[in-house]
């Protein structure tokens, strides 16, 4: 019972972070019909970069040599030394998400194919240059030292703090605010109503251009702070940008493109799939947890067979 | 009635020698037509005459191949639709162009917010309050107060349309062009339809496409005939009733279509 308990907070953070992530890559693809496939690239440099500033400003180097047996580090981190990193990491990975619209995407408008070939080639470029700089072992960001590392649930559960508490609320907030800048202000009307008819946005004497720019911006942002809160969570490694961008796909592919709601099932429906499958795929003798990716797909498959569009997809 | 090329005031609208081809076709060719404040002008002519294509190019979808559009006194033969629009030009398309996923308000509160500023606000303001009220006047305006709340796509053909002419009135234009705003109505629709642009304001200019000539000689002061891209003929609804050409191409030929 406790383990179903664990494995199904698991799969809800797992979740939780899926859903920050994919909810800019779907916002994106709603407006702009712009599959980013350099959104996985975004995520994991957006981890970085936060990684960097906190190393660099807010390690303290007088204590300790840096090394210990057990793997952690001795420094101890305020919670600044995590706040400041997420937020300039955030703002930083959003410049360059307005960058890489303008330059590479902007003049493509509409040349769907010619996207995501771009997409990909700079999303290769950052994995390697991220390797060079970064190197090749995994590495986490620290959660400031001040927060409990795990809270005792009813039942004698034990489960990690920054993933149960952290993550899980940053992931509410965020869908909150999200759902309230669709619904109820001035950009997210535009951006429903662009959704529809683009060319009337502009008809109306809206500059679609600056809607894009301003799309971009929050769209690249989500996959910098979900760098920040993986790369606490989980951890900042070579091949995380693939796996999130993949991991996005197939949230939004459940979902349905361009719909927030729809990111938010998707996210729930792969994270737990994902944890149940990591668990309890062991009949008797027979352990099937290496394959838990194809109960991944066969949810995929499930999904597409009912509804083509995704759970809450429209036709575009 | 009045002749509205009184040479004193200065034209709001003004094509000189507009031609635009598609490829192998020519659409429009050389085109000439000067429209000045507060007038009521018709344009009429069969399918495929250019009407929409003149339409486009005044309100800016697309540039001509040659010649020079001028509105309110400038030169924007160069500018973007959106420009043109800030300028207080607003237009209706012949096909449905309104959000079906958001509601009539959202519509209206989208067409009120466009000439204004404030695109990117992600947090809602105190003057969000004004264009929401500005977007319910507009639907009592139309008859649509009693579905503010309902999805355009749950809205009839007949209402869609009516939202359609409140969307483009909504930004208080000085110029209003409305592509076949009768297309697809029903008697008594057309009926208020005609009742409400005769009831406009007089300082707006209206541009009317219309196939029904019941609505169009009711409501225009001034026709322009178009036939194969070109303009054949202008004059008084009356003048043109009488013509001649008019008749064999369009009023008598019999091949008028209401699609």
């Amino acid at each position: 019972m406790n383990q179903f308990v664990t494995v199904t907070l698991n799969g809800l953070t797992l979740a939780a972070l899926y859903f920050v992530v994919a909810s800019g890559f779907t916002l994106i693809f709603g407006l702009m019909r712009v599959v980013n496939m350099a959104h996985g690239a975004l995520y994991l440099l957006g981890g970085y970069i936060a990684l960097e500033i906190q190393t660099r400003w807010f390690e303290d180097e007088g204590s300790g040599l840096g090394l210990s047996l057990s793997g952690a580090s001795d420094t101890e981190y305020s919670v600044f030394a995590w706040f400041v990193p997420l937020v300039l990491a955030t703002l930083i990975i959003g410049v360059l998400g307005v960058v890489l619209q303008q330059v590479f995407l902007r003049w493509n408008q509409g040349q769907d194919l010619r996207q995501a070939l771009i997409t990909i080639a700079l999303s290769v470029i950052l994995a390697d240059q991220m390797l060079a700089y970064w190197g090749g072992i995994s590495k986490d960001i620290a959660a400031p030292s001040a927060w409990p590392t795990s809270i005792t649930l009813p039942g004698d559960v034990r489960f990690g703090f920054f993933r149960g508490v952290v993550v899980l609320a940053a992931a509410l907030i965020i869908g909150l605010g999200l759902y309230l800048i669709i619904k109820r202000t001035r950009f997210g009307k535009i951006v429903r109503a662009g959704v529809d008819d683009r060319d009337m946005v502009s008809a109306l004497g809206i500059n679609v251009n600056r809607v894009f720019i301003g799309m971009f911006f929050l769209g690249a942002m989500l996959a910098g702070i979900g760098g920040v809160l993986g790369g606490t969570m989980i951890s900042l490694a070579p091949g995380q940008d693939t796996a999130f961008l993949l991991n996005s796909l197939i949230v939004v592919i459940i979902g349905g493109m361009g719909s927030l709601g729809g990111a938010a099932i998707g996210a729930l429906a792969l994270g737990l799939v994902d944890a149940y499958a990591d668990v309890y795929l062991v009949f008797g003798d027979v352990d099937l947890t290496n394959y838990s990716i194809i109960v991944t797909f066969a949810l995929l498959v499930g999904v597409l067979a009912v509804r083509p569009l995704g759970l809450f997809g429209r036709p575009a | 009635m009045a002749t509205p090329a009184t040479a004193a005031e200065p034209a709001i609208l003004r094509l000189s020698g507009i031609d635009r081809r598609f490829g192998g076709v020519h659409a429009v060719r050389g085109v000439d037509l000067e429209v000045r404040p507060g007038e009521r002008r018709a344009v009429l002519g069969p399918n495929g005459a250019g009407k929409t294509t003149v339409f486009n190019l005044i309100s800016g979808e697309f540039p001509p191949s040659s010649g020079r559009v001028e509105l309110f006194g400038h030169d924007v033969t160069n500018l973007p639709a959106r420009k043109r629009a800030r300028m207080g030009l607003s237009r209706t398309f012949q096909t449905s162009r309104l959000f079906a996923g958001l509601s009539v308000e959202d519509n209206l509160f989208l067409g009120a917010l466009g000439v204004g500023a404030g695109h990117l606000r992600m947090v809602p303001s105190s003057k969000d309050g004004r264009l929401r009220e500005q977007a319910r006047a507009m639907a009592s305006q139309v008859g649509l107060d009693s579905r503010l709340d309902d999805l355009v796509m749950d809205l009839s053909h007949g209402e869609q349309r009516q939202l359609e002419v409140g969307m483009a009135l909504v930004a208080e234009p000085k110029l209003l062009m409305l592509d076949e705003p009768a297309a697809g109505l029903s008697r008594a629709e057309r009926v208020k339809l005609t009742e409400m642009l005769l009831g406009l304001d007089e300082s707006i200019t209206l541009i009317l496409i219309e196939h029904d000539m019941d609505v169009a000689l009711r409501v225009a002061q001034w026709v322009t005939m178009m036939h194969d891209g070109a303009v054949i003929v202008e004059g008084t609804p009356e003048e043109i009733r009488g013509n001649q050409t008019v008749h064999d191409l369009y009023l008598g030929s019999g091949l008028i279509s209401h699609e």
